[in-house]
This record gives C-alpha cells, sequence and structure tokens, in this order.
C-alpha cells in the first residue's frame, strides 16, 4: 500500500456566528444546512477521510452539500471552524491549521496546486499564459528566467496548450484552454497533492473527455494525488477510485467507486446514481 | 552654448515671490489692504474652510493666511497645518460634549416636529441666487444698519441655549441601537498614521481635516448610486461648542473658550443583528470646524459608508476605508499634484534610456521573426 | 467669538529646526526603529512641513530632526546644489537652523538631503544621506491595496513584482523599469529607493554611509544601514544594468563641460554645439562636475609652477 498524504480529521465550516444547535438542527435528516435559530450555515461537519500518494478521491454531491468547501479549507481559501488536516510531505508532516498564514501560503504555492471551475480565480489574467506559470516557479524562489520560460514552455505543451499562444492573455482562450493553462499552472511546482474544483463543469463534451482523459494521463506519469470534486457521477466513474457522497455539509456514503456507483447504500445516493443512469 | 539649465535657484525664488506679491497689491492705489477683521467678518465661510480643513482653530490666523494666499482654500489650510507642527502639545482635548452647542441653526428633515423645533438661522438653502446689485458699492451707514436691524428685532429671551438632540429620541423610542461605550481612546491622526484596518475614530478624525470638495465628490458617488446609503438627516446643527479642558491644577473640567461647528447625523436604512438583536436604523456622523453644512453632511453619509464597508466588505470606492481615508486631504493631494512641476530631469532620463533600448531591441527583432515563438 | 484676542507677536519666530522637539523625537524614534529593521517601512505621523507635499517634506523631517549645530548640510535636487527646489529647502534650513554650516562638497558635508540622485563620490561612514521618496512602496505596482502589501511584505511575497520583470522580458526583451528600481534590502524586504537612476542603485549596496529615506506624504520612513546588502531585484540569467550612455557607436559619452566619462549624465537638446544627433550630455551630479574642473585647473597651473621655480 502506498504512503498516507493526507489524514483529515473532523473537519467543519460554519459561516455565521453559529449557536449551540447548529449542529443537531442541520444535515441531512435536517434537510438544511441553515441553521434555523441562528441563521448559520453549516457548509461541511464532520468530513474525515485519509489519501494516499497517487489515489484519486471523488467527492460527490449537489450544490450546497459542502464538497467545494472542502478543498476550499485544505487549500486555505477558507480557515475551518474546526477540524484538523495532516499533509505528509517527503520528509515532513504538517498540522495544516496550526500554521501561520506565511507557512501556509508556502504549502499552497510550493506542494498543492487547485484547478477552480472558474478560471478567473485560478488565473491571473492581466498576465500571459506563460507568466501565470512563471508566478507559481518565482514564489517557489526559481530566479532564472531562461529556466522559467522552459518549464512554462513543456507544462503548456504537455497541457496541449498551442506553444505560440504562450506569450498570450489567457483571456482571449477559449474556456477549456483556460481550464488546460490552469492545471498547467497547478503542475508548475511537481505539487503531490492536486485539488480538482468542477474542472469541466460548463464546457462542451468533447472538451470535457479530453481534460478528463489529460488529468489521467497527468496521474500515471506523475503519480500526483488528487481530490475531485465534482457534480458529475460519469467524472468519479472515469477518475476515481474512492468517493465521498456529501448532502447539507455531511458525508453520508463513502467506498470504492465502483462499489457505490453498484451498489448504492443511501437512499440518497440511490436517487442520485438512478438519476444519473 | 545654446542650453540654459533652470538655475540660480535663490534670485528665481525671490522674484516668484514679490511677483505674487505685486498682484495681490497692484490694485493699491484704489483699494485699501484687506483687514483680518472683515475677511474674518465678512469672509466667514471661507474662514471656515480653513480652520477646518487646516485642523487649527483659530479663525483669525486662517483670515491672515486667507489674505497671505489671495484667497487660495488650500494653501491657507496648508498654512495653518505647518504653523501647527511648530507648536508643542501641552495637553488632550478630552471628549467634548456637542449637546452643549449653542445653536444659531438647527433643522431636522426626519421629523417636522423636533424637541425644541426647527431653527433655520442663517442658511442660503432657500436663497434665490439672484446676484445683489445692491452690494456692488455699498454704503458704509447702510452696511452698519444691517447688522443693527438684525439686533434690534431679534426677539432676545424666547431662544433657549441649547437643544436636545433629535438622535435621542429616536434611541428612546428603540429605532436607534443604543450608544455603546467606546473603549480607549480616539485614535490621533496627527500623532499615528493610518495603518488599515483603523478604527472609527480615525477614519472620523481624518474626514473632519478632509478637503471639502473630495469628501463632496467621494460622497455624491455614494448617493448616485455607486453605493445605497439613502441617508435622512436626523439632525444638522451650526453653533458654538464650549471647549471644556481639565484645570491645569484641580484636573476639573473648566471652559475655555467656544468654536463654532457644524455637525450632522443621518440615519440610513435599517439592518438586521448579527447577534439576532431587533433590527434598527443605522447612523452616520459628521462634524467639522467652522460653518461648513457640505462638508458635515458628506462626513456623515461617507461615515456610514465605511461602517458598511469595513462589516461586510466594499462594494465600491466609497466604501472602501483606504480609498476614501488616503485620498481626501487637501494638504497631500494638492501638494503631490504641485510636485509634478518641479524637475524630473533624472528620471526622465532615465525612462528615455530604456525607451530607447526597448526600441532597438524591437527594431533587431522585427528583422528575423518574432522571438522564441518560432 | 472672542473679538478681544490679538495675535502673538512673535508668529513669525520659529525654534531650532522649525519643528517642536517632541515631534523631532517621534522621529528620531522611527529612524531607530527603520534603522533596526532594514527596509521595513516603518509608519510615522508626518508633520505638515511649509513646503509642499512631494516636495521634500519627509527628507526634510528627516534631515531637521538630525541636524545639530556642529553639522555642515549639503542639499540637491536632480543632483545640483542650485537647483531651485534644493535651494528653498537649504534657505529654509539655514533660516530656522542657525550655526549650521552649508557646503556644495559632498566630502565636507555631514548630512546630504538628495532629491533623485546619491552623489557620485563615494560617501564615508560619517555621512547621512537622506533621500526624498514619493511613492514608498515597490508593491504598489501591483497591489493597490496598503493592507494587503503590508501582508506581502512580512511574508516576503513578491511574487507577483517578479512576475512584472517577467512580462517586461517577454514583451520587450527587456525590464523596463528605468527609476525606482525595486532593490532588496538585508535579504527580505523589497523597497522604492526612492525615483533615483537605476545608475545610483548599486551605490546602496554595503554603503559606507548611513541612508535614510523620508516620505512625508505617504508617512513611512525606512533605511539601508551602512554596510547592508542590497540587491536589485533581477533574475539569474537577466542581469540588472544601468543607464547606457554609449553613442552609436559604442562609445562612453562624456560630459561636455568637465570631460567626465564615469557619471550620470544630463542629455541637451543644442542644435549649435551638440554632437552629430544634435544633443550634448553634462554631468548631472553638478559638484562632481565643478571638482573634475577644478582638478584640470590645478594639474594644468602645476606645471607652470613648477617652471616658475
Amino acid at each position: 500500500m502506498s504512503r498516507k498524504i493526507l489524514e483529515v480529521n473532523s473537519l467543519t465550516k460554519i459561516h455565521g456566528t453559529g449557536c449551540p444547535l447548529c449542529l443537531a438542527s442541520t444535515g441531512p435528516e435536517a434537510d438544511t444546512n441553515i441553521c434555523p435559530y441562528c441563521g448559520s450555515v453549516v457548509a461541511a461537519h464532520g468530513v474525515s477521510f485519509d489519501l494516499y500518494q497517487g489515489e484519486i478521491l471523488g467527492i460527490i454531491g449537489e450544490s450546497g452539500s459542502g464538497k467545494s468547501t472542502v478543498v476550499k479549507t485544505l487549500y486555505f481559501d477558507d480557515a475551518p471552524s474546526a477540524g484538523e488536516a495532516v499533509f505528509f510531505d517527503e520528509d515532513a508532516q504538517y498540522d495544516l491549521y496550526s500554521l501561520n498564514a506565511a507557512q501556509q501560503r508556502s504549502l499552497r504555492n510550493k506542494r498543492f496546486g487547485m484547478v477552480y471551475q472558474n478560471p478567473h480565480l485560478g488565473l491571473n489574467f492581466n498576465v500571459s499564459a506563460g507568466g501565470n506559470i512563471a508566478e507559481r516557479l518565482l514564489m517557489s524562489d526559481v530566479a532564472n528566467y531562461g529556466a522559467i520560460r522552459e518549464r512554462a514552455r513543456n507544462l503548456l505543451v504537455r497541457t496541449e496548450v498551442l506553444e505560440n499562444r504562450m506569450d498570450e492573455n489567457p483571456k482571449k482562450f477559449s474556456g477549456g484552454m483556460q481550464q488546460r493553462v490552469q492545471i498547467a499552472k497547478a503542475l508548475a511546482t511537481r505539487p503531490p497533492l492536486l485539488y480538482l474544483d468542477e474542472v469541466t463543469t460548463g464546457l462542451d463534451l468533447s472538451v470535457q473527455a479530453a481534460i478528463l482523459d489529460l488529468i489521467l494521463e497527468i496521474q500515471h506519469e506523475l503519480g500526483t494525488a488528487m481530490i475531485v470534486v465534482t457534480h458529475d457521477l460519469g467524472v468519479v466513474r472515469l477518475l476515481a477510485g474512492r468517493t465521498l457522497v456529501m448532502k447539507y455539509g455531511r458525508v453520508i456514503e463513502t467506498g470504492l467507486t465502483d462499489q457505490i456507483l453498484e451498489d448504492p447504500q443511501h437512499a440518497y445516493t440511490q436517487r442520485l446514481v438512478a438519476s444519473a443512469l | 552654448m545654446g542650453y540654459v539649465a533652470i538655475k540660480g535657484g535663490k534670485a528665481a525664488i525671490e522674484g516668484a515671490a514679490a511677483a505674487t506679491d505685486y498682484l495681490r497689491a497692484c490694485n493699491s492705489e484704489r483699494e485699501a489692504p484687506l483687514a483680518l477683521g472683515a475677511i474674518e467678518g465678512q469672509l466667514r465661510l471661507l474662514v471656515s474652510r480653513a480652520v477646518s480643513e487646516g485642523g487649527l482653530y483659530h479663525p483669525k490666523l486662517a483670515a491672515l493666511a486667507i489674505k497671505q494666499f489671495q484667497g487660495d482654500t488650500l494653501e491657507a489650510a496648508f498654512a495653518l497645518r505647518a504653523y501647527r507642527s511648530t507648536k508643542p502639545r501641552l495637553l488632550e482635548t478630552p471628549p467634548q460634549n456637542t449637546a452643549k452647542m449653542r445653536v444659531i441653526r438647527r433643522i431636522s428633515s426626519a421629523f417636522k416636529d423636533i424637541p425644541g423645533g426647527q431653527m433655520l438661522g442663517p442658511t442660503y438653502d432657500y436663497a434665490l441666487r439672484l446676484l445683489n446689485l445692491g452690494l456692488v458699492n455699498e454704503d458704509p451707514g447702510v452696511f452698519r444698519a444691517i447688522a443693527r436691524r438684525f439686533l434690534d428685532d431679534a426677539p432676545e429671551n424666547e431662544l433657549p441655549d441649547s437643544f436636545p438632540k433629535v438622535l435621542d429620541a429616536l434611541r428612546a423610542e428603540g429605532l436607534l441601537p443604543a450608544l455603546k461605550p467606546v473603549a480607549g481612546t480616539s485614535f490621533d491622526v496627527t500623532r499615528q498614521s493610518l495603518i488599515f484596518p483603523v478604527p472609527r475614530s480615525a477614519a472620523l478624525a481624518t474626514m473632519a481635516r478632509a478637503e471639502t470638495g473630495s469628501l463632496l465628490a467621494i460622497a455624491y458617488s455614494n448617493m448616485r448610486g455607486y453605493g445605497d446609503v439613502h441617508p435622512t438627516i436626523a439632525e444638522l446643527r451650526v453653533g458654538y461648542v464650549p471647549v471644556m479642558l481639565p484645570h491645569p491644577v484641580t484636573g476639573e473640567p473648566m471652559e475655555a473658550g467656544e468654536a463654532l461647528m457644524t455637525e450632522c447625523e443621518v440615519v440610513a436604512m435599517f439592518e438586521g443583528d448579527d447577534q439576532g438583536g431587533k433590527p434598527a436604523f443605522t447612523l452616520g456622523y459628521g462634524a467639522c470646524f467652522g460653518h461648513n453644512e457640505v462638508k458635515a453632511i458628506s462626513m456623515a453619509i461617507l461615515d456610514r459608508a465605511l461602517q458598511k464597508g469595513m462589516k461586510d466588505g466594499a462594494t465600491n470606492p466609497s466604501e472602501d476605508p483606504e480609498f476614501v481615508l488616503l485620498h481626501v486631504d487637501g494638504v497631500d493631494s494638492m501638494g503631490f499634484a504641485s510636485h509634478y512641476k518641479m524637475p524630473h530631469y533624472v528620471t526622465f532620463q532615465s525612462d528615455m534610456d530604456r525607451l530607447r533600448n526597448t526600441q532597438a531591441k524591437a527594431q533587431q527583432k522585427d528583422i528575423p521573426q518574432k522571438k522564441d515563438t518560432a | 467669538m472672542n473679538t478681544t484676542y490679538e495675535l502673538p507677536l512673535d508668529e513669525a519666530g520659529y525654534a531650532f529646526g522649525f519643528m517642536d522637539e517632541y515631534a523631532k523625537k517621534e522621529v528620531r524614534r522611527t529612524i531607530l526603529k527603520a534603522i533596526c529593521i532594514p527596509g521595513y517601512q516603518t509608519p510615522y505621523a508626518s508633520r505638515e512641513m511649509p513646503m509642499g507635499r512631494g516636495f521634500g517634506t519627509g527628507g526634510l523631517q528627516l534631515t531637521l530632526s538630525l541636524i545639530g549645530s556642529d553639522d555642515t548640510l549639503k542639499v540637491i535636487d536632480q543632483g545640483a546644489d542650485d537647483s531651485v527646489n534644493a535651494v528653498n529647502l537649504r534657505q529654509f534650513v539655514q533660516m530656522t537652523c542657525p550655526g549650521v554650516d552649508v557646503t556644495e562638497k559632498t566630502e565636507e558635508a555631514t548630512l546630504i538631503q538628495s532629491r533623485h540622485r546619491i552623489p557620485e563620490k563615494p560617501l564615508t561612514e560619517a555621512q547621512i544621506l537622506v533621500l526624498q521618496v514619493p511613492y514608498p512602496d515597490a508593491l504598489v505596482v501591483v497591489e493597490a491595496s496598503e493592507a494587503r502589501r503590508k501582508t506581502m511584505h512580512g511574508e516576503a511575497d513578491y511574487s507577483r513584482l517578479l512576475v512584472k520583470l517577467y512580462e517586461d522580458l517577454v514583451k520587450f526583451d527587456e525590464i523596463t523599469i528605468s527609476h525606482r528600481y525595486p532593490t532588496r534590502v538585508h535579504g527580505h524586504y523589497i523597497i522604492d529607493p526612492s525615483p533615483i537612476p537605476r545608475w545610483d542603485v548599486p551605490k546602496l549596496h554595503q554603503s559606507k554611509a548611513l541612508i535614510l529615506l523620508g516620505a512625508g506624504r505617504e508617512k513611512k520612513i525606512y533605511a539601508v544601514p551602512p554596510y547592508t546588502i542590497a540587491e536589485p531585484l533581477a533574475f539569474e540569467d537577466v542581469v540588472f544594468r544601468v543607464e547606457d550612455f554609449r553613442d552609436a557607436s559604442g562609445n562612453r559619452r562624456t560630459c561636455s563641460r568637465c570631460g567626465a566619462s564615469n557619471s550620470f549624465l544630463d542629455e541637451f537638446s543644442d542644435e549649435a554645439d551638440g554632437e552629430a544627433d544634435g544633443k550634448i550630455y553634462q554631468c548631472s551630479d553638478s559638484a562632481y562636475c565643478d571638482e573634475q574642473l577644478a582638478r584640470q585647473a590645478s594639474a594644468y597651473q602645476k606645471p607652470k609652477t613648477e617652471e616658475a621655480a
């Protein structure tokens, strides 16, 4: 069995002031994630899982299920309200939420990668495609212009972005091409851990298929561990070995993806699978 | 050699000063020099701007500054600030109670009937802006009679010294949140620089010294739609606030004098309370030295907008504390705008070097092809 | 209104150094902090000076807080002692600091206030250089919010500034920053070294003199202490370059007045006496230029006097 890379324990995120009744009065049974007493949103509660080197873990659910919240807190876009996460790097381990802001920024730049559904969140549209990749390399203290150019060019070639568009602003690119640049940017520092948040949503079917192929290829080549957040059962079927199903901020089912798709246990998952078939 | 550098500055500076002073005096065959008292009285609104933007309540020196800088309010306020830099601080003024203001004007647009009543007082609000040609050659006798007639007609005994505040009535009804005691002393913008996020007292102190036009422009953007404060003026008052200072020996507060001030309180759309308290109106506060209603109103609107921005994040420039507070100071902004008139030979030389170099490289590049895309 | 108030008669008389002593003390404390944290923009409550914000009020507050009657002051603007603003500042200091000597000679000064230049002549440990700063923050070109810039400085997060250099190279094959060249001090903070040309940036590195930078309008003081590392931002393989004063055939241009070929030059149009392109060049540092001329004159006179003896 390969090495553990991430351990998440009871991750919780509440938007709002919170009250003692929040947790008991939200979740799948309560059929809401909004606390009826104080109006706070329990975006995620008690999320726990392990992730191993080279593994792809899927998180599936409808909008509002808390699936994006999980990767956002792991990538430090959001601070969790409670819970912990430990990242096992090659020779050190980090308790993610006890690190200071500079340490978090450093991990985020050097050891994690993120691809957002909306390219505006992942790309700087004021600089060229190559400049976007350069930014991540420069954050990691690469200081050689030639080396940065070379690495950016290789990454863009690898993600099938035309090399001669490297110096163009990604604003002008198609949606699929923007996602490829985002993937290249996320991979710039060869991170062992990659978060993918609805990366194919809103793209044409043929473009979706090509992007998913690219992600699989990268996983094979680099052995990158990934967390893939999606509402699309087809995406987890293709990519993820294991899957978590989330509803109203809670994990309601977890297991091998095939098992979940073939023999869903929770009534909600059954409905989800049935509607997709 | 054809080139003459702009050097030999001493003579030039002296010449510039003489030329400026000449323009002040060029009609001296026909006109008397301005008396400071005439400026203080007849150009009182100009004096108000200088004391408020200069952050120094000294109407006499303000009149002098207006005379010396030929009516330029930015320069006059500037001179008062520079004068202030030379003076040691002997005492910190404790918070003053504006409810004790000896009011010359107070209105509310929220209620027709406010405790103590509306008092229009001196205002141009309902004046017809028709030039009064009677002032062209004003007869001193007629001029004196204006004041005498007004005082003779004034019903001296009927007016109270001070009025209750409209907001107190709203608070009593629970329409405004109760006053919260403020922890610590208020931020002193003359002793600390702004490091964001700043407390509300820092924002208020900055705006109280701000340039009227700058405040008005940003507040106006909020009123027009780059913002949604929708204010109602609960109370606008102008008058003399007794300045209470601790006695140097006993420490007991004693009245050291009074300062003419304009104060404005606006109430804006109500908001729910995060803690589940009942919704109430929100409040914006503006106050400045002198009689300057547009400034006090603008400040109150911006105070409300900034509080909203600090709480929920700015959605437009007038709600962004950095944007507002770093761009409204007249002395800062006029100084920086003026500094571009100074020589920038060295930096421009450096700019030319870069441009020529870049042009040369572009020319070389055009000959083979576009670089590194081939 | 108190109508009996009389203006005090001593309004025109100012204390030594114009500012009140508390204000000067506060500036000096800020200077100490700035020296302790090289390159950190130390906030302070900048006072209004009787000249415009942008005309050197930050530098002037530093000078007035440091100067004593045994100091010798040199004031330059654009390298010249006799440019209008330099004259104005020097006169003001002379007026408010009686007993202070002024000089145009770099080596004679204990305190040098300058706008846009560092003197050509190397400074010594006995000297303090005060630079006037309009924009204290090198990050302002990539981030408008001061609050966010403060965090970026704290974390030494300068990647966006480096991306600007990268993009420059992509677009122009050249770093286009001409002056105010971002410079890393003591391995952490990146400073805006004030609008000095790139020519002067290497003079910050391991400077023997204390270099203080004052931004009056932006209310910041920062320092490059003596013998401190100061490195202009660049890539390993794209080095920082100062202004190029070579002509079309590759020869270093010289000052048309003193003949120096190792100084920063001002360029003038001169149809009559100029070079082929109608341009003539002169030292920007007027004291340096005068010194070269004086040396040439004495070298010229020496053989004469020997002959007479």
